[in-house]
């Protein structure tokens, strides 16, 4: 037995169904009775009751793409911020090709504080930190391109359904954008006004996820702007 | 004790005009601190209560962290202006203790094993006390939480009942605590049925006890109403102007 209808906005504690059904994501089950845990929107999927937040903190998870911030230079790797509760932790043999040696290589030339990495979650779980890597292609520091910030909880929505967002996205504005998965997207484009306009674009998603629609209105949204430029 | 001033008039009527099983007039706002990552703002009559939560987020300083859950801190604080005659800044003894007291309040409702080696930083600012303001900082506190993200089993509510010029009351303002014969704050989980909060200054009978207690969780439900409309009206609000401008 269901009490909410699907995509309504449900709050911690809110009984979402009573029965044999399965406590997804941001649920809890007591007995046959399936609670909220976070404020979003409930979604019921055949057996599974599940809550997607709008808002919530980025807890790390293996084969993430991550946008991070070099914040320490230690004598065998660095230390990254990656908008987490949990530091992100890049080893130095992770990024050099050769093996590392201590005596050798300068590893703040390679990478200094301050610099953005675009990277990969290798190993997390509840006992160590993350454990990072960059050598895949395309990950590596970050050269070029603006960022943007948004809650984590939004980057499924900025994605959208098989991508359907980001490519509309990417089309509509030429830029080359890069999703992290901690909520922290990269835009590159050809021109400054590119770059806002997805800018502006990606901030309405995250202003408007819980809403339906979202795609056809953002399409509409940049082209208008785009009329009024040129 | 009594005698001195008339808590409850010849009508039946209490010093700010309300029926004794009545609440104070409530107002409640969600996320107005950009800084913070969650936060939401009461009135509750005249006391007038800001709550910040940060987190789940690093530790400071390293050694407090704990290896199977996080770290749930809370700072009830009340702001020099807040009372009639100036209050020190520093925080007082009753401060400390309504810190511990609204923390042990919370800690049951927060799925905090979810989140090890991290801390939630809650933050009460109480800018205009007017009585029953350790029930609405767990109440602000549970609203700034859910914005904030975090998992919680439940809301956590806080309402007072107690007992003035021989009458059972609820939502006692600060004249009534002060000159009434009993307070008893609750906090309560309205949909697990728990009561995480149980205090009691004064003298009462068991069956006055009972009588309180429960009209005491009939408040907190009436709180939680209000607490979920204010929580989804940040996200109702853009829902309702983004389809006002589909259909035009």
């Amino acid at each position: 037995m269901f009490y909410f209808e699907n995509r309504q906005i449900v709050t911690p504690g809110d009984l979402l169904a009573e029965g044999d059904y399965v406590a997804g994501n941001n649920t809890y089950k007591e007995g046959f009775r399936i609670y909220a845990s976070r404020l979003g929107l409930v979604e019921y999927d055949g057996r599974t009751v599940r809550v997607i937040a709008l808002n919530s903190v980025y807890i790390p998870s293996p084969g993430d793409q991550v946008i991070g911030k070099i914040e320490d230079v230690n004598v065998n790797g660095w230390i990254v911020d990656i908008n987490s509760p949990y530091k992100g932790i890049l080893r130095a043999n992770e990024a050099f090709n050769k093996p590392f040696r201590q005596q050798r290589d300068n590893l703040a030339s390679l990478l200094d504080v301050g610099d953005l990495i675009l990277a990969k979650v290798v190993a997390f779980d509840r006992t160590i930190d993350p454990i990072l890597t960059i050598r895949e292609p395309g990950l590596g520091k970050i050269t070029q391109g603006q960022i943007v910030k948004v809650s984590p909880a939004k980057v499924p929505r900025i994605v959208g359904r098989k991508a359907s967002m980001i490519n509309m996205l990417k089309k509509e504005t030429e830029c080359k954008i890069t999703v992290g998965r901690n909520g922290i997207i990269l835009i590159s484009g050809p021109s400054p006004e590119n770059e806002r306009l997805a800018i502006l674009a990606i901030e309405r998603i995250a202003q408007e996820a819980h809403t339906s629609g979202l795609t056809d209105r953002i399409a509409e949204m940049i082209r208008r702007e785009k009329g009024v430029k040129t | 004790m009594s005698g001195k001033i008339k808590l409850i008039n010849e009508n039946g009527l209490r010093v700010d005009g309300r029926r004794p099983n009545e609440l104070r007039p409530i107002k409640m706002e969600v996320g107005i601190l950009s800084n913070a990552d969650g936060s939401a703002y009461i009135e509750q009559g005249k006391s007038k209560i800001l709550a910040a939560v940060y987190g789940p987020r690093e530790v400071h300083p390293r050694h407090l962290a704990l290896p199977d859950r996080a770290l749930l801190r809370c700072r009830y604080h009340m702001a020099p202006f807040s009372v009639e005659e100036r209050k020190s800044p520093a925080p007082s003894r009753r401060e400390i203790e309504l810190s511990k007291v609204i923390r042990e309040a919370l800690e049951p409702a927060i799925f905090l094993e979810k989140f090890p080696r991290t801390s939630i930083d809650v933050f009460i600012e109480v800018l205009q006390a007017d009585g029953g303001t350790r029930c609405a900082g767990v109440t602000v506190a549970s609203l700034a939480l859910a914005d904030a993200g975090i998992p919680m089993r439940d809301m956590v509510v806080a309402c007072a009942a107690g007992k003035v010029d021989g009458v059972i009351v609820l939502d006692l303002n600060d004249l009534e605590d002060k000159e009434g014969e009993a307070d008893i704050p609750v906090a309560y989980m309205p949909n697990l049925g728990l009561i995480s909060l149980l205090q009691m200054d004064g003298i009462l009978t068991i069956e006055e006890f009972n009588q309180a207690l429960n009209l005491a969780i009939e408040g907190c439900k009436q709180i939680y109403r209000l607490q979920k409309e204010a929580l989804k009206a940040k996200y109702v609000a853009i829902k309702e102007e983004v389809e006002e401008t589909c259909l035009q």
